[in-house]
């Protein structure tokens, strides 16, 4: 049997009818993990418990309570934001290099409890601040498509992963689009959910108000399993929604006739929006057109204005939510020769000051400015007040459709160093996927086809709905799926 | 009288609470006072990667609680935020606190200064979670959070108080309030309750207010009134020297009697609060708020002055009976069980607060239950026993917890003998064996008539009714 | 924004920043409040700032111990450790 040739579903068959057991689809997928993982720097730890719990679940495989355990045996990556009880936990940064927690994220947990065995942990941007996983401290991970461009950010490790076949799902995170541009990049289904979907206990915080957990895979139907599990109120949570979590993948349709689906004028405007991606996503319109959906022009004007109110209030929530990296309790402490004599603020700063890399410290450098006093009206405030008028934008625009369908980014993957040096062009690269979180929908990318310049990627298009309206993104995207170019197409690495 | 010829004090409160909750604010640990190093802790109290705060319902209710008392208006929406600052006693580096819309605000407090009613203004009071503890030790410094978290009421006054004694009263009487309602325990030694005095001065007859300089670190009332006395005086001087008033904060020193200044911190403070978005607005509905306004009990000024009238108490009685609610409600017990405020009063005043205070015990441990208390009273009352034979039925009430008067009387074959014939029998004994006495008594010797009393409660074993001794007597001797 | 003003900021934030590094902070925070100074136009009179982007009705927690961490979790991670408290410079 072809183990990697498998979705997750399939493999969740396999094991039912036990063709296969879960130590030699653990072994198959570690090795692989492991031999590929030089080249592409896909994982920074690695759980050396993974094979012998997966040898231990083979005794157990005559007696799986399906219900309980959905997800049982699935090798699961999961980017390194997310605590691991036991497991090294360091959202790609120095400063939380040395860091084990003595606890689980609410996910890791739940996805642990449904079966799922942890791999290892994934690479990232550091803080998951970034859109090409060069800002990693761990360096950066390569497009399994083509080793000469970025996997995307921040979760660009999961998607390297993934892409690469390392494992059979990975977890993500999505502050503005971390979840969906690298599975634009990387040819994966990615979802970022509707807003206090996930519980965001135990997630390293980049953002609290707009961070959201999601899967990364390689269909349709893994990441509505995966979303499953994962989903639902959490009491550690005070912002997770009590919504009910509907059995989404059993009820995918890819039945599209008579939906509407709105197209964002401003979105089809965007001034350096690439010939490839433009043809992909028309590709998308003309399909679903042709199923039987009705297209509707629509207009969200604030567009402009999304990319600097998410860099606005990102960074300052972040400025803060990074403030408890101080070194005093756990992570990086600077080497002070002696401890006498020193003076405090000096202790922070450079515990501080060493523990945090460029694009890290100038996000706390913009968001403590922006709150400072003189300033908060200005930035923080006024970026908060556009947020609800964007929402409202957004609100009275699915009055009159039930998902949007646009493109991800401007472009395919870019090549690595090629952005990095330019943080204003590379923010207005997420001008697509950071509404979704300021307005608290789900969104998310399914792939649809490939760039044609030679390079090989892929090239995904997005699709949002309702708040708590998964169901519909997920059969568009099913929908989606059914008619991609890319179906079945992986990288070769 | 505090008055000075040319300068007025102004003075402003700001009290921290430590409200009664088994767990901390955001957090499901203990607050146990004297649990071991770092024993108390959890992911959130110790600012963990991803840990998230979870409010406590019953911290919210007991702010609520306290916040009516205060006279203050409960905010149906009022939103958590964080003030940003370093320090290592702060596991976050932000504290969760409320800002620009706190739970409580404008109230007004009434309060008695020698038997003066006074009243201030309360700017605020809003919910917040503690900091952690530090050690210094020299020339390093240790930290435990067992109280990282713990949830605390900070209460703000308006600049309205003008002298120091004023201030301590007013303290006391938010002390006073804070245990009426159960909320917190206001041990200020314990730092349950912390009273950090914000004070300027100004010639009198200005409005403007001058700068001012906050006091930390004061550990009880006698204290405030002194730390505010000296601070007073010290800028005082300043002024009349031509001296600035530096805004700044000191810490009282109780061994030297004088305030000092704080190292003055290297960075100006600029906290960029902004709303805790792991948090949602506290919304109280209202069926929740009027749950816990139903169940607010009289509050001590209030039933200060209902003692005075329901029970014609005098005003320094009814002071020291509702001092505490415990106590107060102790009183009302036994009144309503002998149906006789003043000798409620009298005995719950004298007697039991003697005893309890001889052997350190409260009022919620006292070994005589209300209801004993005011049936003895009653026994009193009704005559069956003497007020001097109270006293030793008290004592015996002390001694055995439990016990009741009627009980101890029984044991004791402690009933006053009323009765007339039985009287009459005694005295004529009395009579019969002191014949030279009676002679000279008759012979107008009527200082003897003591002599006879005493041998007569002798023989009754002091259960005679004194009066009717004494009616009886006079009886039978002159016939 | 000038280099004063960033030294301001790195001060408030405890970020020890290079020479360097200023000199690349500072131009990269131009360019990015620069741009991000269009949002001024947007008229927001009367306009609620907000924070989270969904309706959630509010729960809170019951008032019953658990203290999910030991001393020993808790202190695993510390840089510096004395018994169960944790160990820093002098404060004050």
């Amino acid at each position: 049997m072809d183990i990697l040739s498998l979705s997750m579903a399939e493999t969740l068959e396999q094991y039912k009818q036990k063709n296969v057991k879960p130590s030699e689809v653990a072994q198959c997928y570690w090795d692989r993990a492991q031999k590929l993982n030089p080249k592409l720097n896909a994982w920074i730890t690695f759980n050396e418990d993974f094979l012998a719990q997966a040898l231990k679940a083979d005794e157990k495989i005559n007696d799986v309570d399906w219900s309980k355990s959905p997800l049982w045996s699935v090798p699961l990556g999961v980017k390194d934001m997310f605590c691991t009880k036991g497991i090294k936990t360091t959202a790609a940064s120095k400063m939380l290099s040395n860091f084990t927690p003595p606890y689980d994220a609410t996910v890791v947990e739940r996805l642990k409890s449904a079966g799922a065995l942890v791999l290892g942990k994934l690479n990232q941007d550091e803080f998951a601040m970034g859109s090409s996983n060069e800002t990693s401290f761990y360096g950066p991970a390569y497009n399994p498509w083509n080793l000469e461009y970025v996997p995307g950010g921040s979760s660009g490790g999961s998607a390297a992963a993934m892409a690469s076949k390392s494992c059979l799902v990975t977890l993500g995170t999505d502050t503005g689009g971390s979840i969906r541009q690298p599975s634009h990049f990387c040819g994966l289904v990615g979802v970022k959910p509707t807003y206090g979907r996930v519980s965001r206990y135990g997630i390293v915080a980049f953002a609290s108000s707009l961070d959201q957990a999601g899967p990364m895979a390689s269909t349709v139907t893994d990441a509505a399993l995966i979303l499953e599990s994962m989903c639902g109120q959490d009491a550690k949570d005070q912002t997770s929604s009590d919504q009910k979590v509907a059995p989404w993948s059993k009820k995918l349709s890819a039945q599209v006739k008579g939906k509407k689906i709105g197209i964002i004028k401003e979105y089809w405007e965007t001034s350096g929006l690439s010939e490839d991606v433009k043809q992909v996503t028309q590709n998308a319109y003309d399909y679903l057109k042709a199923e039987g959906a009705e297209l509707v022009d629509l207009s969200i004007p604030l567009t402009e204005h999304a990319v600097a109110i998410y860099y606005l209030v990102a960074s300052s929530e972040a400025s803060s939510n990074l403030s408890r990296y101080d070194g005093v309790r756990y992570g990086h402490r600077a080497n002070f020769e002696n401890l006498s004599g020193i003076n405090l603020d000096l202790f922070y700063s450079k515990n501080r000051g060493e523990g945090f890399g460029s694009e890290v410290k100038t996000r706390i450098m913009l968001g403590t400015y922006c709150l400072s006093a003189g300033y908060y009206d200005a930035y923080y405030k006024k970026a908060s007040q556009v947020r609800r008028l964007l929402q409202e934008q957004f609100l009275n625009a699915f009055s009159k459709c039930d998902a949007i369908v646009s493109p991800v980014s401007t472009t395919p993957a870019f090549k690595l160093g090629h952005r990095i040096m330019n943080p204003l062009q590379m923010y207005l690269n997420d001008i697509f996927t950071v509404s979704a979180n300021l307005v608290g929908i789900p969104a998310m990318t399914v792939p649809y086809g490939l760039s044609t310049d030679g390079s090989g990627l892929p090239i995904g298009v997005q699709i949002m709905s309702k708040h708590f309206d998964e169901q519909t993104m997920l059969d568009i995207g099913f929908a989606l799926e059914s008619a991609s170019t890319m179906k079945g197409k992986f990288a070769h690495v | 009288m505090f008055d000075h010829p040319k300068f007025e004090c102004v003075i402003g409160l700001e009290i921290h609470a430590q409200l009664k909750s088994n767990t901390k604010m955001f957090s499901s640990d203990s607050t146990e006072f004297d649990a071991g190093d770092n024993q108390n802790i959890s992911t959130v109290s110790l600012g963990m990667p991803g840990a998230l705060p979870t409010p406590n319902r019953l911290a919210i209710e007991l702010g609520i609680k306290m916040g009516l008392a205060l006279g203050c208006q409960i905010r149906r929406t009022s939103v958590f935020a964080r003030k940003n600052y370093f320090y290592p006693d702060l596991p976050k580096g932000y504290q969760i606190s409320q800002y620009d819309q706190p739970l409580c605000e404008n109230g007004k407090v009434e309060y008695l200064l020698d038997g003066e009613l006074k009243s201030i203004t309360i700017e605020r009071a809003h919910l917040e979670e503690d900091a952690g503890k530090s050690n210094h030790y020299g020339d390093y410094t240790l930290l435990n959070y067992n109280r990282s978290g713990v949830a605390l009421l900070e209460i703000v006054s308006g600049p309205d108080l003008r002298s120091p004694a004023e201030a301590a009263a007013y303290a006391k009487t938010v002390r006073q309030i804070l245990r009426y309602l159960d909320v917190c325990d206001g041990n200020l030694e314990e730092g349950s309750m912390r009273c950090d005095c914000n004070v300027s001065i100004r010639f009198k007859g200005e409005s403007k207010l001058g700068t001012k300089v906050e006091i930390k670190n004061i550990n009880s009332f006698r204290f405030v009134e002194k730390a505010l006395e000296f601070e007073f005086d010290r800028q005082v001087e300043m002024v009349e020297r031509g001296e600035p008033i530096i805004q700044e904060t000191r810490l009282w020193d109780p061994d030297k009697n004088k305030t000092f200044s704080m190292r003055l911190k290297e960075s100006a403070d600029d906290y960029r609060y902004f709303p805790d978005p792991d948090l949602l607005p506290l919304v109280i509905d209202e069926p929740w708020f009027e749950s816990i306004k139903k169940n607010l009990p009289e509050l001590p000024l209030a039933r200060l002055s209902r003692f005075q009238t329901e029970y014609q108490l005098p005003a320094y009685d009814a002071a020291v009976l509702t001092a505490e609610k415990s106590l107060s409600d102790y009183f009302e017990k036994v009144v309503i069980s002998c149906g006789n405020p003043k000798g409620a009063s009298n005995w719950v005043m004298t007697e039991l607060l003697r005893e309890l205070n001889d052997s350190q015990l409260t009022i919620e441990n006292c070994p005589i239950k209300a209801q004993d208390l005011g049936a003895m009273v009653k026994l009193i009352d009704s005559g069956d026993i003497s007020g001097k034979m109270a006293k030793s039925v008290f004592l015996e009430m002390w001694k055995t917890p439990g016990v009741t008067p009627q009980q101890v009387i029984n044991e004791k074959g402690l009933v006053q003998v009323n009765d007339e014939s039985t009287l009459a029998k005694m005295i004529e004994q009395v009579i019969t064996a002191n014949p030279q006495a009676a002679t000279d008594y008759r012979s107008g010797k009527t200082k003897l008539f003591g002599f006879f009393v005493g041998q007569v409660m002798k023989v009754s074993k002091g259960q005679a009714n004194p009066e009717k001794v004494n009616e009886l007597l006079k009886k039978l001797l002159e016939s | 924004m000038d280099q004063k003003t960033i030294q301001k900021v790195a001060t408030l934030a405890r970020l020890e920043l290079g020479g360097v590094e200023i000199d690349a902070v500072t131009q990269k925070l131009s360019s990015v409040l620069a741009h991000f100074e269009s949002i001024a136009k947007v008229n927001t009179e009367g306009v609620l700032p907000m924070v989270t982007p969904i309706e959630v009705l509010a729960r809170y927690r019951d008032d019953q111990i658990l203290n999910s961490l030991t001393p020993e979790q808790g202190l695993a991670n510390a840089p510096s450790k004395q018994g169960f408290l944790f160990k820093v410079p002098p404060v004050i």
